[in-house]
């Protein structure tokens, strides 16, 4: 049985260590201090923990002054209230100065569920994507958050950190190594390309487990840092594919689908697929039944390459014999 | 008598200047905020050129006071306030809003030496300097935080989050000075969204409030001095202004609010406010 971990227990657990060796970290909460797991740090740290209530604007506001001290704060909400309420705050007066501000979102993505499109954000990782100086990383298990907070805190600028509400499967060991700005190459194969980020990831190597029986191999990239995109490792495991798959928890505009296919069609146009959702606003429910009414499930993505690798052959097939 | 006349003769000079050099700027630039950079320039030059403790050779010295102007578009008058006092040469005022100049349209804490926080948007030069005075209370320094603001500024949601925020934190470190003109863009803000009683606003959340004329030196220097007084609250200095300040056909005039004066008008602006140095 695969170990499932939430993404903001591991980020609460790791923000007390950080806390511990770096005392210029300070942690500001907007009333879901409970939800984004800061409460250890909070306790170990009172003096460098502020709770703002419900005023996202002025927490992110605040969060530009305090680091105009000196200080590194990590302003923690939702990534709904984060993207939209603080948009302002984030874009013209964090990242136009450079503000050593990270920004600290959970609940991203519709795997929220039951909270309904009010809640769900899937247009965060295109806005904070489209700031100059953001730097946008999100993790996909319990480990990558661990590693990649330590970075993020470490790097003089503007972070977006988008972790998910719910437990996700652990997919890497402690001895995985992570750097920010540079992609994790999970599995090699020579037919298709997946790339995923968050809690997509999971699908992603299960899809590719489905595809293989199915006799398609697939490359797997965990593409951890949306922005800067790894280029690099994008073009070079894009090279010989005969498809690039995305799979987000976004709208597939102007996230990770965006940004390959931005990539790509300057480099080396591809066909693509964009896993995420559909330019829609979807609905309240358990979040397994909208990934599939929604159709980024496992199912829906093996079949989609399926169907698209057929007709792909079916055209090759047709050149060769005219 | 509190103050020597002859302080109070120097401060009222470079409040003239200044005026003259906003009207300069203004004029040079073919656009930008007049009206505001007049009503504020009083308060500039106390804060500047007596109250707070700086090092205008040393712009980064982290035990500095800090002043943020919020209403960011009346930064002609804090540029000039930052050049008479030193941080760069008055010289450089005529780049303002031309290319490859340090001096933006808005303010930008990263190009402009002395300029404590990019602003411009306006609801987020409170909340900004609250954070500020957060930060040094965390680190244990004592130095001030001066946050300017206008009408703007005080219609706009975010300013409120922070004065609860402030009042709540009991931010002593922390003055607002409200440059209340009564006038914004589109004209009185008594007809637009009133922003009136100001002082029990404050009060109701938990700040003390001093009420001065804001062309009034003495009393400019009398609230300066109260808000870094000791005391366990933050403050508000409610300055009564008059918007487009010394300059008779920019008096009161809403439509001052940002538009720039063509040579005729800004010689005769100029001529008007030297007649009037001390």
């Amino acid at each position: 049985m695969t170990e499932m971990k939430m993404l903001r227990e591991a980020f609460g657990d790791a923000l007390v260590k950080l806390g511990g060796k770096n005392k210029r970290i300070v942690v500001l909460d907007a009333d879901i201090s409970s939800s984004l797991k800061t409460g250890k740090f909070a306790k170990m740290f009172p003096e460098r923990h502020i709770n703002y209530g419900v005023a996202e604007q002025n927490m992110l506001m605040s969060a530009a002054g305090i680091a105009a001290t000196g200080l590194t704060p990590l302003a923690c909400t939702y990534a709904a209230f984060a993207s939209m309420r603080a948009c302002e705050q984030i874009r013209s007066m964090i990242c136009y100065p450079n503000l050593n501000v990270k920004v600290i979102a959970t609940h991203g993505g519709i795997e929220v569920g039951w909270d309904g499109p009010t809640h769900q954000a899937t247009e965060d990782i295109a806005m904070m994507r489209s700031i100059p100086n953001m730097t946008v990383v999100v993790p996909s298990d319990a480990v990558a958050v661990k590693l990649l907070l330590e970075q993020a805190v470490e790097l003089n600028g503007p972070v977006y950190f988008r972790m998910g509400r719910n437990p996700v499967p652990v997919i890497y060991t402690d001895q995985q190594q992570f750097t920010i700005g540079k992609a994790v190459c999970l599995r090699e194969g020579k037919d298709v390309l997946l790339i995923a980020v968050g809690t997509m990831l999971a699908t992603a190597l299960k899809a590719a487990d489905k595809l293989a029986a199915h006799g398609l191999k697939c490359t797997v990239m965990d593409m951890h840092t949306i922005k800067p995109l790894d280029e690099i490792a994008l073009l070079e495991n894009a090279r010989s594919k005969k498809l690039v798959v995305t799979l987000e928890d976004h709208n597939i505009i102007g996230g990770l689908g965006g940004a390959v296919a931005e990539c790509l069609s300057e480099n080396d146009p591809k066909h693509m697929i964009r896993i995420g959702v559909r330019d829609t606003f979807t609905e309240s429910g358990a979040p397994q039944e909208l990934y599939k009414k929604y159709q980024m499930d496992v199912g829906y993505v093996v079949q989609s390459i399926r169907q698209f690798i057929k007709k792909i052959r079916i055209s090759e097939e047709e050149k060769s014999e005219g | 008598m509190k103050y020597a006349p002859q302080l109070i003769k120097e401060l009222y000079r470079y409040s003239n200047h200044i005026r003259q050099e906003s009207v300069r700027m203004v004029c040079e630039a073919k656009s930008g905020h007049l009206g505001g950079s007049l009503s504020e320039a009083d308060i500039l030059s106390a804060l500047y050129f007596h109250a707070m403790n700086i090092r205008p050779e040393e712009p980064d010295w982290e035990d500095r006071d800090r002043l943020l102007v919020s209403k960011g578009h009346a930064c002609p008058g804090w540029y000039a306030a930052l050049a008479l006092r030193g941080y760069f040469p008055v010289e450089e005022l005529k780049t303002f809003r031309k290319i490859n100049s340090r001096l933006q349209g808005h303010p930008d804490m990263k190009k402009t030496p002395g300029v404590e926080m990019t602003s411009g948007p306006l609801g987020n030069g409170l909340a900004g300097g609250a954070g500020i005075a957060l930060g040094a209370r965390i680190q244990k320094k004592d130095f001030h935080t001066f946050v300017l603001i206008g009408e703007g500024d005080f219609q706009e949601g975010c300013t409120w989050e922070a004065i609860m925020f402030a009042g709540f934190q009991r931010l002593h470190n922390l003055t607002c000075i409200f440059d209340y003109n009564d006038s914004q863009v589109d004209g009185p803000t008594h007809e637009i969204l009133d922003v009136v009683p100001i002082k029990d606003k404050w009060i109701a959340f938990n700040w003390e409030v001093f009420e001065i004329d804001g062309h009034n030196m003495v009393q400019i220097l009398d609230a300066l001095e109260w808000a870094k007084a000791s005391h366990n609250k933050p403050r508000a200095i409610v300055a009564h202004t008059t918007k487009g300040k010394g300059v008779s056909f920019m008096e009161n005039q809403a439509n001052w609010h940002g538009k720039a004066p063509d040579c005729e008008q800004a010689e005769q602006a100029l001529k008007e406010l030297q007649e009037e140095l001390p």
